[in-house]
């Protein structure tokens, strides 16, 4: 049980790939009086389709009023809600921390308990990847803090539902 | 052909007879192939592009086909928002064509640049920017499909001036098919059974006829539904024009400003069914108390409207005129004589009123007008107390047949819309009520009215203020009248006579019979300026957010 009014949702959005189509897919998410946490777009294997992946926070009853207006728009094909339960998420981050002398070592331990990948190495420090759920890319970035982080660029997460239920659904 | 012909031949594919078009820079090629090959159009022009999208709406609403706009880019356009935002609130079928400056100076900042579809997107169904000439014959095809099927509402389509002039076989598509458009008529036979099971279950049961009846011209449908059931009937604002043939029946207006038998059947009623309403809060006050002994049946072809402000007990998602067709196949008896009784004595006790003055009130000239204007005239009102007087109390038993801006209340909606309708309709009355401060909105179109040899019958309800603002601060603001006060008005009958129009002013009761009748009977269009009782307000009244039944019935 929570008290919490506003939890966060995802849904996944399959567009017809029309000019504007995004910037009417925000922009009606905003309208309706909903914040966007995080959005994620790219191509399907159909040519012309999109799939947006958007975090938005609301209550249940507004999640099933989002979905129902964004089909409205008409480039909007489907609208798949991603049960947290079933949900397999992924979001790609991008560190560049700084790291000199024997800070060298300790953070080359974070990225390999993390299986993190460096993907850039300069004299000063690192260009650190990591691909994982929201949560483990939080607790990296946590560890990594007491270094010095000088930018951080994070995609949005992507999400897909699984094939079978995994978890209960029920209850709560 | 170039871009422009091909417009052209488009909208006469599409059936188009009248286009409310503005010219300018970026459309002057448009104008050419209208001038040229625009047999078969009526072309309006009206003096303000704001005015020409009110016209079209007016239009569209009164005929039920889609009303058509030209108009040219930057503030072209710009003028024409009001008038989309006024369409889309009401679903509203509207094509709006718009030039836009050559695709090759498109985000240049250019002279009368504007960015038409970033701007019109919270206030369109859709819109498009053609930018290939290729795409434009079946971009306008999926215009016209769009705004008019399903649940209508307006479309633009921005046009670049070079893709106007760029040449392109003209080949007009029969049909569209929109992958992610395809919106469902006939509700599900499952749910219509089950809606006729709690039916005829209730004691209490209430129709609520919403502008979707109107919408779906499914008004002889709910008639029919209403005649063979004996279920009492509310309409909203946009679904004036519902007439059971038992008056008893017949519970007028619900909401902030209803009737009281309306409201109080809504609030005593075990189970509503509402048909192509869209539960705004004018209509519900209070949400949590709306209808707080009934179940809910809720038809509406937009599914996004089932559970947006109240929650349904039974969604039906289709058009009104095929779920009520359905309705009216199936066996439907009930036993509600001791709930209709009900309805009828409060009806008798509570009735609509007002006191007798020696002033004149604008009750008393909404009687005489509905006593000398036809029965199927088409009543247009403004915004403000002039429009909530002429949905109390003036009875409309036609469907299409009562123009006014209900869900963005604009002012300056009422001269514009009652050309359209004028337009639409020459075999008709068109009555168009108005205040003095939204007569004044949009009132260089009386300039439109003799040029195109229309006939529009224009009483202007004249108090000397914005009189629904200033009836709130009466309530709500200790009688301080900010803003609200509208001295220096001008002289409206002089006014109509600098446009060549018949006028009359009108301050004595005892001469109002006769003025009104002389409005009705005149062969050409003719203005009333009517000095009325500047105190007079809007009663009931439901305070915004309270229950329906917590109603003031004087200030």
């Amino acid at each position: 049980m929570t008290d919490e009014v506003f939890t966060d949702h995802i849904v996944s959005v399959l567009v017809h790939n029309n000019p504007g189509v995004l910037s009417k897919v925000t922009s009606l998410v905003t309208r309706r009086g909903f914040n966007i946490d995080g959005i994620s777009a790219g191509p399907t294997r159909q040519n012309d389709m999109f799939r947006l992946t958007i975090v938005v926070k609301g209550d249940d009853k507004s999640l099933e009023q989002i979905q129902k207006q964004l089909y409205k728009i008409i480039d909007v094909v489907k609208v798949v809600p991603i049960i947290r339960s079933r949900m397999v998420g992924r979001e790609i981050c991008l560190i560049k921390v700084k790291a000199i002398g024997a800070e060298r070592h300790e953070v080359l331990q974070i990225i390999n308990v993390f299986k993190a990948n460096i993907v850039d190495v300069g004299t000063n420090g690192f260009i650190v990847e990591i691909t994982g759920d929201s949560d483990k890319i939080d607790s990296f970035l946590a560890l990594l803090e007491s270094h010095q982080i000088t930018d951080v660029a994070r995609t949005g997460i992507v999400a897909m539902n699984r094939w079978e239920r995994t978890f209960k659904e029920t209850g709560r | 052909m170039n871009g422009a012909r091909i417009i052209v031949e488009s909208l006469k594919k599409e059936g188009v007879d009248t286009v409310f078009c503005y010219t300018g820079g970026a459309v002057i090629s448009i104008f050419d192939e209208l001038y040229k090959h625009g047999e078969g159009l009526n072309l309006i022009q009206p003096r303000h592009e704001q005015g020409g999208t009110h016209a079209a709406d007016g239009y569209a609403r009164s005929t039920g086909k889609t009303g058509v706009v030209i108009v040219t880019s930057g503030p072209g356009a710009t003028n024409t928002i009001t008038g989309i935002a006024t369409a889309y609130m009401d679903s509203s079928p509207l094509v709006v064509i718009t030039g836009q400056v050559a695709s090759t100076l498109i985000g240049t900042d250019a002279f009368q640049e504007s960015d038409v579809t970033g701007i019109t997107l919270p206030i369109t169904k859709a819109n498009f920017l053609v930018k290939n000439i290729k795409d434009l014959a079946v971009t306008i095809k999926k215009a016209f499909y769009i705004a008019g099927s399903g649940r209508p509402g307006p479309v633009v389509i921005d046009i670049p001036g070079d893709i106007q002039r760029q040449d392109f076989k003209f080949n007009y598509p029969d049909t569209v098919d929109l992958q992610s458009y395809r919106p469902k008529d006939s509700g599900h036979p499952k749910q219509i059974k089950s809606a006729i099971k709690l039916l005829a279950a209730s004691k209490k049961p209430l129709i609520i006829s919403g502008g979707g009846v109107n919408l779906s011209n499914a008004t002889g449908e709910m008639n029919d539904f209403l005649n063979k059931t004996g279920i009492p009937v509310v309409h909203t604002l946009m679904g004036t024009g519902v007439n059971p043939e038992d008056e008893n029946q017949f519970l007028g207006f619900i909401g902030m400003h209803g009737t009281l038998y309306g409201n109080y059947a809504i609030q005593n009623a075990d189970l509503i069914m509402a048909v192509g309403v869209r539960f705004s809060d004018r209509i519900i006050g209070n949400p949590n108390t709306f209808a707080k002994n009934a179940k809910l049946i809720h038809i509406d072809i937009d599914p996004a409207e089932i559970d947006k402000n109240i929650l349904t007990d039974l969604p039906i998602v289709g058009s009104a005129k095929s779920i009520l067709r359905e309705f009216n196949n199936l066996d439907l008896a009930i036993d509600i004589s001791e709930w209709k009784n009900e309805l009828s004595n409060y009806k008798n006790n509570y009735p609509l009123g007002y006191e007798k003055s020696e002033l004149i009130k604008p009750q008393y000239i909404i009687e005489l007008a509905q006593k000398y204007f036809p029965e199927n005239s088409i009543i247009v009102t403004d915004v403000g107390q002039n429009q909530i007087w002429v949905a109390q109390n003036y009875r409309i038993k036609h469907p299409r047949s009562f123009l006014t801006s209900g869900g963005l209340g604009t002012m300056g909606y009422g001269l514009p819309a009652a050309i359209g309708a004028a337009v639409g309709n020459p075999d008709k009355q068109v009555l168009m009520f108005a205040g003095d401060g939204g007569f004044q909105m949009n009132m260089q179109e009386l300039g439109i009215i003799r040029k195109y040899g229309l006939k529009v019958k224009m009483i202007v309800l004249d108090n000397n203020y914005l009189g629904m603002v200033r009836q709130w601060q009466e309530l709500l603001f200790e009688k301080r009248y900010s803003g609200t006060d509208m001295e220096f008005n001008p002289d409206f009958v002089k006014l109509a006579d600098v446009f060549r129009i018949k006028s009359i002013f009108l301050k004595d009761p005892k001469e109002a019979d006769a003025v009104i009748k002389e409005l009705a009977m005149s062969n050409e269009s003719m203005l009333v300026h009517i000095a009325i009782d500047p105190d007079e307000n809007v009663l009931p009244m439901v305070p915004a957010g309270k229950a329906l039944d917590e109603v003031l019935t004087k200030l």
